[in-house]
């Protein structure tokens, strides 16, 4: 039986790659990912994991070298953060466009400037289009479950795309949480070994990453796409299997006492936790309220979304980046246009902050929640409310 | 490295790895310079390609002109991809999940994808001592995109982004030393070479393939469209270019400077600019600066030639045996 045991997320996150007997990884390291590079950098000089780690000069270059390691039938992982994703960024959609199934874990970080090391989703928001399978975790087990089910994800047949995987800078990437590391043979029977149908191989040459003309381009392009909606019941079923093999149990959309509640507040990542307490201390004051996490970001779970809020009268979400100009929060302009056109939907409140690493305490939820309610109730001139700014 | 083959007349392989039918414009330097490269590669052989003319010219979806496994991703990041590639079949060959036979990374890109926007990429690459052949075919100038200036420019050559004109002689700094560049990162193998010179430039290939590590190859390419010139003089272009010293060809094996061509009475240049357009406008003050320097810098070479300045660390075992990229 595998062992329950205090680590911290980042250590478990790259002994969760070690699990998977990654062939190849390629990174450069950049503030608060660098102890998941630093720790598999280890794992492969003491020859605990029989990889290539290319200790590549920028990100730019890590992912590129994914792609080629993937398009040669490598498994491939690469973690960053931050300015690096944004340096990754031009290289990201020729990962999704050639469906190259590369696992990256992000451990979420603001952007420059000013310079900040700390975490929110701005980097996550930047990379939406990307076409990659995007998934949040918000704990340490839930960083190992997903890193493993992120490669059975990705170099499924019927899938054949990269994910990331989203892990909040600091508030995860550095706890020490009390985790349980599966056993090689249970991860080596969850994951068969990678199979690229199409590898760089002079037995059987292909041609990777033609140019496309104008009457080619928006079938590829579509193709694509319907491939990206497509790996929803994949991704479905790979966690109804985990749940089997391992015994937990992942949805698209999670929800905390949401059934018959009200008011919902939406989250994504480890703030979610300190959301689920706000609801614990509302409830106890006879609130109507409950929570929806959001888990899988791309592709959407339109579905799910809309099944989880049909019930509430207001739905308040959080977000942690901005789209400066724009119409509040990202996360929760999509839900905004995914809800728009239902006969029955919540009112919908849009929160942002937790930006740059400035934490939200269970008080703070509180407070977002109730205010939530109020605006819900009464109307704001905002498009969005700035949460805990100083004026 | 001694065991590499000789090209010699008739001895070439008839197989075009790079097939014809391509887009490339009527007598392009570029597309003889990589079809005779290919002759020198064997099958076992994985190419990746900068974003650039050649992509261009021979990729168009739903068409290839690729014989051998080849992969395009985009323009700066080449030395990069062909890294993962090799590192990918380095660790699956070892796990008994790849291809059985030793395969080769070849690398290749234009001027700019290589001394420009890719220049970082590359570095890493030879600096992390990847087992790879990386080719530049230079034809000094960003010609995808329609004869852009890069640092690979000639001094005095008019682009698009370096016109001629009345405050202005055209390209303003004198073309970057790449292959002194390259050179400085203690690779096992550096070589210039021109296709108006085919079996230099296929032996060079061939050595450059042998080796154990990284080798970088500089290949000048004649472009008749961005040169300004006839499509039928793209040979006598490239073989201009070393009777003038403007292009000398040589070799860097372990730090070593060997001439492969020597013109110790060279040409005028100004037999090789007054056959372009993009040096029309020079005048003979300008042509004779421009001697001047081609000159000193001939000498410069022939000196490093002599004194067989070697290179300590590249004379070591190549590096990709032993460090941890391969681990
Ligand atoms: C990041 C980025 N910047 C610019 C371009 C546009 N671009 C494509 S090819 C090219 C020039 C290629 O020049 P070179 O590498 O010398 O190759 P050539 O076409 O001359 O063979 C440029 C500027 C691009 N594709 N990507
Ligand atoms: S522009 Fe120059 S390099 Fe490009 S295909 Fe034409 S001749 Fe060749
Ligand atoms: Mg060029």
């Amino acid at each position: 039986m595998a062992k329950r045991k205090g680590i911290e997320v980042s250590i478990a996150l790259s002994d969760a790659v070690k699990l998977t007997n990654a062939d190849v990884i390629a990174a450069y390291p950049i503030t608060p990912q660098t102890h998941i590079v630093e720790h598999l950098a280890e794992l492969v000089a003491n020859g605990e994991l029989d990889a290539a780690f290319i200790p590549v000069e920028s990100e730019h270059s890590a992912m590129s070298a994914c792609l080629g390691s993937s398009a040669t039938g490598a498994r491939t992982f690469t973690a960053t953060a931050g300015q690096g994703l944004e340096l990754m960024h031009e290289v990201l959609y020729v990962a999704s466009s050639m469906r190259l199934p590369i696992v990256m874990a992000v451990a979420n970080r603001a952007l420059s400037g000013p310079l900040s090391v700390w975490g929110d989703h701005s980097d996550v928001m930047a990379v939406r289009d990307t076409g990659w399978i995007q998934i949040f975790v918000e704990n340490g087990q839930e960083a190992i479950d997903h890193t493993i089910c992120a490669f059975r994800i990705a170099e499924d047949n019927r899938v054949l795309l990269p994910v990331m995987v989203h892990l909040d800078g600091f508030h995860l990437t550095h706890m020490i949480e009390p985790v349980t590391l599966p056993e090689e043979e249970d991860v080596s029977r969850f994951l068969p070994p990678n199979r690229y149908p199409l590898p760089l191989d002079p037995v059987k040459p292909v041609a990777m990453g033609d140019f496309a003309p104008p009457v080619i381009y928006t079938e590829a392009k579509w193709a694509q796409e319907i491939n990206l909606r497509n790996s929803k019941s994949i991704i479905l079923e790979v966690w109804r299997e985990f749940e089997k093999a391992f015994g937990r149990k992942y949805l698209p959309v999670e929800h905390y006492r949401s059934e018959d509640a009200k008011t919902l507040i939406m989250t994504m990542g480890s703030f979610s936790e300190t959301a689920s307490l706000a609801v614990d201390s509302l409830r106890q004051k006879g609130e109507s309220v409950g929570q929806i996490k959001l888990r899988l970001w791309r592709p959407f779970p339109f579905k799910e979304l809309r099944d989880a809020v049909k019930n509430a009268d207001t739905l308040v979400i959080l977000d942690r980046a901005l789209s400066y100009g724009g119409p509040g929060g990202p996360v929760c302009t999509e839900i905004r246009a995914a809800l728009y056109n239902e006969a029955k939907k919540p009112k919908i409140v849009s929160f942002v902050g937790g930006m740059g690493g400035r934490d939200i305490s269970v008080a703070g939820f509180e407070q977002i929640i109730t205010q939530g309610m109020e605006i819900a109730r009464k109307g704001s001139p905002n498009e969005y409310e700035i949460f805990g700014v100083r004026e | 490295m001694e065991k590499y083959t000789v090209y010699a007349p008739r001895l070439i392989p008839k197989k075009e790895k790079f097939a014809p039918g391509h887009r490339a414009c009527i007598g392009c330097g570029e597309a003889l310079a990589v079809r005779l490269a290919c002759k020198a590669f064997n099958e076992n052989t994985v190419v990746v390609n900068a974003t650039g003319c050649m992509e261009i010219v021979a990729s168009q979806l739903p068409y290839t002109s690729w014989r051998l496994p080849w992969i395009h991703t985009l323009f700066e990041n080449t030395a990069a991809v062909a890294s993962g590639v090799e590192a990918a079949l380095k660790v699956m060959k070892r796990k008994g999940t790849g291809p059985k036979a030793a395969v080769k990374v070849i690398a290749i890109a234009g001027d700019g994808g290589t001394s420009d926007i890719g220049l970082q990429a590359l570095s890493g690459a030879l600096e992390r001592g990847h087992n790879f052949l990386y080719i530049c075919f230079d034809n000094e100038a960003y010609m995808n995109t329609g004869i852009q200036r890069s640092s690979a420019t000639p001094f005095g050559a008019a682009t698009t982004t370096s016109p001629a004109g009345k405050a202005s002689i055209g390209q303003f700094s004198w073309k970057k030393n790449m292959p002194a560049i390259a050179v400085a990162h203690d690779i096992p193998y550096v070589a210039t070479a021109c296709p108006s010179y085919p079996f230099d430039m296929m032996n060079k290939v061939a050595k450059a393939i042998a080796v154990n590590g990284p080798a970088y190859l500089h290949v000048l390419s004649v472009c008749p469209t961005g040169w300004r010139c006839p499509g039928d003089i793209t040979v006598r272009l490239g073989r201009l270019a070393v009777e003038t010293g403007i292009f000398p060809l040589y070799e860097v094996e372990n730090g070593e400077y060997k001439m492969s061509v020597e013109t110790p009475h060279q040409r005028p240049v100004q037999d090789y600019f007054k056959l372009q357009g993009r040096f029309r406008h020079l005048s003979e003050a300008d042509v004779i600066l421009i001697q001047e320097r081609v000159k000193r810098e001939y000498e410069k070479l022939v000196e490093k030639a002599k004194n067989g300045r070697k290179s300590e660390r590249a004379k070591t075992e190549s590096r990709a045996n032993t460090d941890q990229v391969s681990a």
